[in-house]
């Protein structure tokens, strides 16, 4: 463990220090030069700084020593609804599998609910070697005490290296209530993971709205967790001959008491996720007016896509959040996606740059979206739209006409 | 009701970007505000407030000018803040963090309700408030739309859990994260700035706390660390096309790329 020591002889020019620092973390002010609590120990300040001003201090060895020889393996913590997997949940063992096949170590997958002998069954089909499996009424609907103590149980049966948790509303409070349960690390929303053949994982995730990628490590601590949101990686693919074996375990009824009840369950508007749609047609400012939406409508409407949006206009209220792409709305991963009218905010990118194509119309050559775009047309998106709805609307035609003409044969 | 809004400080702007060459962070300023997300928080509190009577408090930690996010609490109604300092905290994770706010909130007594908003701008974690829950040993539930009612011992929410919107009811003392637009958010006003102007902040530091051990806090706390900071790829295959029958263009390419077969 180390502490940062700001050496004030040496500072010549006091003002310049605080831009250093990407957190804000550096005050200088008439008490000299010091790092404040904002401080995330990135050593920017050491790196960058002038020589000598900022000494990274190593104290002794680490409190804490971990063993990291007893915790092998990656762990998939499974989130299941009424016996369907959520497809995240087969995103992180595509992945897991691919971490622990480069460490040595084995696989494992924990599932909680009730029913479970099919989603067993699937999971083994992955090339999973160990799938502990708890099934109670308790555990049905997810509350987050009892998933909590199933997490908990399973890694102190299994006593994985690595935990990974979907980046779902369950998952988001699943993961982080087990790794402070463990005293342990979390890694929010990695949009890459690597192992170290001491099992010591490489997370990379992006900060301040995915203008700044990180790269964490948990050194010293076991288990490592970390999650990942839907759509980030591929799909795990099955095994010819799964080898796996399935553990039931079960939870003492004291565990599975939760203070939350659900009462109701509504399913949302079906067919409506922007996330399930394999081709986009994501609309911002550039439209001008709410009037003008009827537009892009129509493009979505003849290439088959769904509509989706920027913040600013769920803010101005055309829009339904649920469209929203970006860091605080929806990550997507078409196909296909058109942008229209939007300048590529970094955090709109963040939430749309895995898609497969990305084609831009704006009108401004310097919009940043170009720089993640693969195809950018440069150009006024009221002139391009309607002509190219009209040219997939005469192919739709022509097509059409072939088909009555064959059936006429 | 007793009613805990955790709030935190952060750069006005997340423009942020990395100098490829030198790898220095290029800010645009120092400035500061509330992140919005816990505008939202707040507004709940207050709403609840106004309902079912009680107080609000707001906890935050940082460095002492974080002082400011509290002041625009109390323009906006909060009653009371707390600002968790101390040099000891520098360099905490989402571990440390939620260990020293849960000891923070330890050390102010008992809360019905305690709200978070979704997540910050500048982290983007959205996992400290489940971790003080956890610390704290209450029932948490995030992605909170709507407050469906308040009794004595329990709370009725509306939650996103992505496929299905559940009504859940949940047992008080408790956690919740809220989803930005739960609640339109007031503005500050200026006659509460003029009243609350002199109101003291009430500051805790790590000697306050019920676990003095610095060891637990900052980065000694901390079990993740960051290797290094970089700035985000950009594409690499890129056309650009600016001229010409742009539409044409791009049907072409969305045909040859089968685009518009399988649709018909």
């Amino acid at each position: 463990m180390s502490t940062l020591v700001v050496h004030q002889e040496k500072i010549t020019d006091a003002k310049a220090l605080p831009g250093l620092c990407p957190f804000g973390a550096i005050i200088a002010d008439a008490e000299g030069v010091r790092i404040s609590e904002s401080c995330r120990m990135c050593l920017l300040c050491v790196k960058k700084g002038p020589a000598g001003v900022f000494e990274l201090r190593k104290d002794d060895a680490p409190a804490r020593i971990v063993d990291k020889s007893l915790w092998q393996g990656v762990l998939v913590s499974i989130e299941q609804r009424d016996g369907v997997i959520h497809p995240v949940s087969l995103e992180l063992v595509g992945k897991a599998r691919e971490l622990a096949q480069k460490a040595r170590q084995p696989l494992y997958a924990s599932v909680a609910g009730l029913g479970l002998d099919a989603v067993g069954l699937e999971l083994l089909a992955y090339g999973i070697d160990t799938v502990c499996m708890y099934e109670d009424p308790a555990l049905q609907l997810f509350r987050v005490e009892p998933h909590t103590a199933v997490l908990e149980d399973a890694i102190g049966f299994l006593k994985p290296a690595v935990v990974l948790v979907g980046g779902t509303p369950s998952g988001r409070m699943l993961a982080p209530r087990a790794a402070a349960r463990l005293h342990t690390g979390l890694t929010a929303d990695c949009t890459v993971l690597d192992i170290q053949s001491n099992g010591d994982l490489d997370q990379i995730r992006p900060a301040f709205g995915g203008n700044i990628m990180a790269h964490i490590r948990t050194p010293n601590h076991r288990p490592q967790f970390a999650t990942v949101r839907y759509k980030v990686f591929d799909m795990a693919h099955t095994v010819d001959i799964p080898t796996g074996r399935i553990v039931r375990r079960s939870l003492p009824p004291a565990k599975l008491v939760s203070g939350i009840e659900v009462l109701e369950v509504h399913p949302k508007g079906v067919g409506s996720y922007i996330e399930d749609a394999q081709v986009l047609v994501a609309v911002g400012k550039g439209i001008g007016s709410q009037a003008n939406l009827g537009l892009v409508e129509q493009l979505a409407t003849v290439l088959g896509a769904q509509v989706a949006c920027t913040r600013p206009l769920v803010e101005n209220g055309w829009m339904d959040p649920r469209k929203q792409i970006g860091l605080s709305g929806r990550t997507v991963r078409p196909k296909l996606i058109i942008t229209c009218g939007i300048s590529g905010s970094v955090q709109f990118v963040a939430g749309m740059k895995g898609s497969e194509k990305i084609i831009a119309i704006n009108s401004d050559p310097n919009a940043s979206i170009f720089k993640t775009a693969h195809v950018g047309l440069v150009g006024d998106l009221f002139e391009i739209v309607p002509r190219l709805i009209e040219l997939i609307s005469a192919h739709g035609a022509s097509f059409l006409h072939t088909e009555e003409a064959n059936s006429h044969v | 009701m007793r009613i805990l809004v955790l709030v935190k400080q952060v750069p006005l702007s997340s423009d942020v970007a990395i100098d490829e060459k030198t790898g220095v962070i290029k800010r645009e300023s120092g400035e500061t505000k509330m992140n919005p997300y816990d505008l939202y928080a707040l507004e709940t509190a207050l709403r609840l407030r106004e309902t079912h009577g009680g107080a609000v408090l707001v906890l935050t930690m940082g460095p002492p000018q974080a002082e400011a996010v509290l002041r625009e609490a109390f323009m906006m109604g909060a009653d009371e803040g707390y600002l968790l300092t101390d040099r000891a905290f520098a360099g905490s994770d989402v571990l440390a963090t939620s260990y020293a706010l849960s000891q923070g909130i330890w050390k102010l007594g008992d809360f019905d309700l305690i709200v978070s908003g979704k997540q910050t701008t500048d982290g983007d974690t959205a996992q400290v408030g489940a971790e003080c829950s956890e610390f704290l040993g209450i029932p948490c539930v995030t992605s909170v739309q709507k407050i469906v009612a308040v009794d004595a011992n329990s709370i009725t929410l509306e939650c996103d859990t992505g496929a299905t919107v559940e009504v859940v009811r949940m047992q008080l003392p408790a956690l919740i994260g809220v989803d930005k637009d739960i609640l339109q958010p007031r503005l500050p006003s200026y006659l509460r700035m003029k009243k609350t102007a002199t109101r003291p902040i009430n500051r805790l530091t790590l000697a306050d706390l019920t676990d003095g051990d610095a060891n637990h806090y900052g980065l000694k706390g901390s079990p993740t660390q960051v290797q290094k900071i970089f700035p985000p790829e950009v594409s690499k295959d890129f056309v650009r096309w600016d001229s010409g029958d742009l539409a044409l263009q791009l049907y072409h390419y969305l045909e040859d790329h089968k685009f518009l077969q399988e649709r018909i």
